[in-house]
């Protein structure tokens, strides 16, 4: 397909971005060989969002017109080893895999002892599967998400997490993402299917990471979450890449009757990262948690975009999402929550807290509740502050010194995030990391 | 140890001390005296380095430094301790963690080591004891769902870990039933070494039943019009600020 059939984009300097994803799209799995070229078409007709656009009202991805990116495709070779990416495990007994530049990096995978009843491996290989085919491009809706069309489009490997029905796996599996440059600018479409099967528990860690000659990529990742019935799904997402990674993040989360899952999203690094998480609680007695963390500084835009659907009664939902805002940073969140009109009895709750560190940093937040049912409990507030200076004098009263005790209650502040993970071990794993990224 | 000289200290433009002298030797206990918006709290916050308060002149030294220059933390570290009227809930920070990092940074600025886990652990436990503290409430955040009284037996409790030269208690009484005044109390005199020395600031002299001071001093408008042994708290309960007020005010205008 030629560059030039791209400029349909509303924006003329998009145009020209548009312009830059040369090979758009190469019709690479056989199995979903129609739904990539749908997304294409709807990728050409879509362009990329400007700021004109509603849900992108905050966020510019004005930085993508700056660069000419070549889109990856099955013939890059990964060149990451084991060694290379032993520190990026969050803990001892993590089953690691390697996703290097959107491609599955058997190699530098570390995962020898895969309990029964899971079955991890790479998309590519993977996508003729029945049970992959089921459900890989179902539930990411491509049709007004450009950048969901995009990937989807583009989509050439990735990684295939299932579990079977009465599966049991405690252990972290964990999928690190590793964008590798070398000196030339890339888009990277990631593509995640986790489909847990009837009474499944799963308990997935998708890391982000930046290695090689730190040139501009545009991370484009599309998760899907199939959660069965009485499914648990515990999920981690941990951003962590260097400020010219542009990230934008598609989650979506499909749940059956009486299923659980639980998200947290942490985001410290990245240049511009955007995550849309969708949750759609499908069926009765559904729980959800979405946690988020933002820690932004010099001029990262950090934003998170979130959407919980209560279609059918008696179900739960939880939200509470916090971000500390430093330097230039703009933070953003936008909470969306909706309950139809047949999900009586619904409990949705929603909570955003900010504190500004510094006169330029800004954060949007903006709570939206659409409720159709009548007989439901549901809350949102949202707060943007900064830092408590009483608290701060009552630390250096007894001793701890400003710095320190900035630090201390910034920590605070954000480790209430992190302390809803279930998993004891990665808690505490992220809980180090968080220590670090604040002392950095 | 503590010599304030014509302090004159403002807060929002408006002067609250205005030419205030006092002096405290170590291992004695002052009780600072007088009626609502006379200074006294002024002049705890000034001792503390709160920074809305303005110090227009006058000197306070410490152990012969120039205590006004330093920072808050630099005061602690020196041994002044302050005892909050109102302790701050700091929600996510355990009592435990609170206490061990300000440990180990008054520690540090002495050239001591940090004290581990298991040593802070030990003393923490002693000190519990003082002020029959729970183990939950050092597991709990910061003041965060204290009662009152609990606040105020939290203040003493993080005093005995820091071990001051100097402690000064902000109206600790203020707020406390007789059971809680009682074990405040107990853990102040429990660390009355001969060494250590108090301010006590309060408006009523029910407190100093329990915590017997040495010097009695009245605070009104701004600097002490009355000083005297420990009867004097005794006469101003029973005969109130008044004539003070009155004698103060009549030589003002003579």
């Amino acid at each position: 397909m030629s560059t030039s059939t791209l400029n349909n984009s509303s924006a003329e300097s998009f145009t020209q971005a548009v312009d830059h994803f040369r090979e758009l799209y190469g019709n690479h799995l056989p199995a979903q060989k129609s739904l990539q070229a749908d997304a294409a078409a709807v990728f050409i007709q879509l362009g990329i969002p400007t700021t004109k656009h509603e849900e992108w009202k905050y966020t510019s991805l004005a930085v993508l017109a700056k660069n000419t990116y070549r889109s990856v495709n099955p013939s890059d070779n990964c060149s990451l080893s084991k060694s290379d990416v032993a520190s990026l495990a969050l803990t001892n007994d993590t089953l690691l895999y390697v996703i290097e530049n959107g491609k599955f990096n058997a190699s530098a995978s570390n995962a020898n002892a895969l309990p029964k009843g899971i079955t991890v491996g790479s998309l590519a290989e993977m996508a003729g599967d029945a049970r992959v085919q089921a459900h890989l491009m179902k539930h990411a809706d491509f049709s007004d998400e450009s950048l969901v069309a995009l990937n989807t489009a583009l989509t050439f490997d990735g990684i295939v997490i299932i579990a079977d029905a009465k599966t049991e796996c405690a252990t972290p599996i964990q999928i690190a993402v590793v964008n590798n440059t070398a000196g030339e600018a890339l888009n990277i479409p990631v593509r995640i299917l986790v489909i847990a099967e009837k009474n499944a528990i799963v308990n997935v860690t998708e890391t982000h990471h930046s290695f090689g000659s730190k040139s501009p990529v545009l991370v484009n990742v599309v998760s899907e979450v199939v959660i069965a019935e009485q499914a648990r799904v515990n999920y981690i997402k941990l951003q962590d890449e260097d400020q010219n990674t542009c990230h934008v993040n598609y989650h979506k989360v499909n749940m059956a009757r009486d299923s659980y899952q639980h998200i947290s999203t942490l985001t410290w690094g990245g240049g511009l990262v955007r995550n849309n998480l969708n949750i759609r609680l499908d069926d009765v007695n559904c729980t959800s948690y979405l946690n988020g963390l933002t820690i932004a500084k010099d001029y990262q835009v950090i934003d998170h975009h979130t959407v919980v659907d209560h279609a059918m009664p008696n179900c739960y939902s939880n939200e509470l999402y916090k971000g500390i805002i430093d330097g230039h940073a703009q933070g953003v969140f936008n909470g969306k929550i909706f309950v139809r009109k047949d999900a009586q009895k619904t409990n949705a709750f929603q909570s955003n807290k900010n504190v500004l560190l510094s006169d330029d940093a800004s954060m949007n937040a903006k709570p939206q509740l659409e409720i159709f049912a009548d007989d439901v409990k549901c809350s949102h507030g949202a707060t943007t502050g900064q830092i408590d200076e009483e608290a701060l004098f009552y630390l250096r009263a007894r001793g701890i010194g400003e710095v320190s005790g900035r630090a201390l209650l910034n920590h605070a502040f954000a480790a209430d995030v992190i302390e809803q993970i279930p998993d004891e071990n990665l808690k505490s794993a992220l809980l180090d990391r968080l220590t670090a990224r604040l002392n950095a | 140890m503590l010599s304030i000289k014509d302090l004159v200290a403002s807060v929002e433009e408006k002067q609250i001390l205005k030419g205030l002298n006092f002096e405290v030797k170590p291992g004695e206990v002052h009780a600072i005296m007088g009626p609502n918006g006379s200074g006294k709290s002024t002049l705890a916050s000034v001792l503390a380095g709160r920074e809305e308060y303005e110090v227009n002149s006058g000197s306070v030294t410490f152990n012969g430094e120039d205590l006004l220059e330093m920072s808050p933390e630099d005061r602690a570290r020196a041994g002044i301790f302050l005892a909050f009227q109102y302790p701050v809930e700091i929600p996510g920070v355990s009592n435990a963690n609170f206490l061990k990092t300000a440990v180990n940074e008054v520690r540090k600025s002495k050239g001591l080591e940090a004290l581990d886990s298991k040593q802070f652990l030990k003393v923490m436990q002693e000190k519990m004891k003082l002020v029959e503290m729970d183990k939950t409430m050092t597991q709990r955040s910061v003041n965060e769902g204290f009662s009152g009284g609990e606040k105020k037996r939290n203040e003493i409790f993080q005093m005995a870990m820091l071990e001051p030269s100097l402690a000064i208690l902000d109206e600790t009484d203020s707020g406390l039933d007789i059971d809680a005044l009682r074990i405040v109390s107990n853990g102040v005199n429990a660390l009355r070494d001969g060494k250590r020395s108090f301010i006590v600031i309060t408006h009523y002299q029910r407190l100093l039943d329990y915590i017997v001071p040495d010097h009695v001093h009245v605070l009104y408008k701004g600097r002490i019009v009355k000083s005297g042994p420990k009867e004097l708290a005794l006469e101003l309960e029973e005969k109130g600020y008044d004539w003070i007020k009155e004698e103060v005010d009549s030589s003002v205008n003579a």
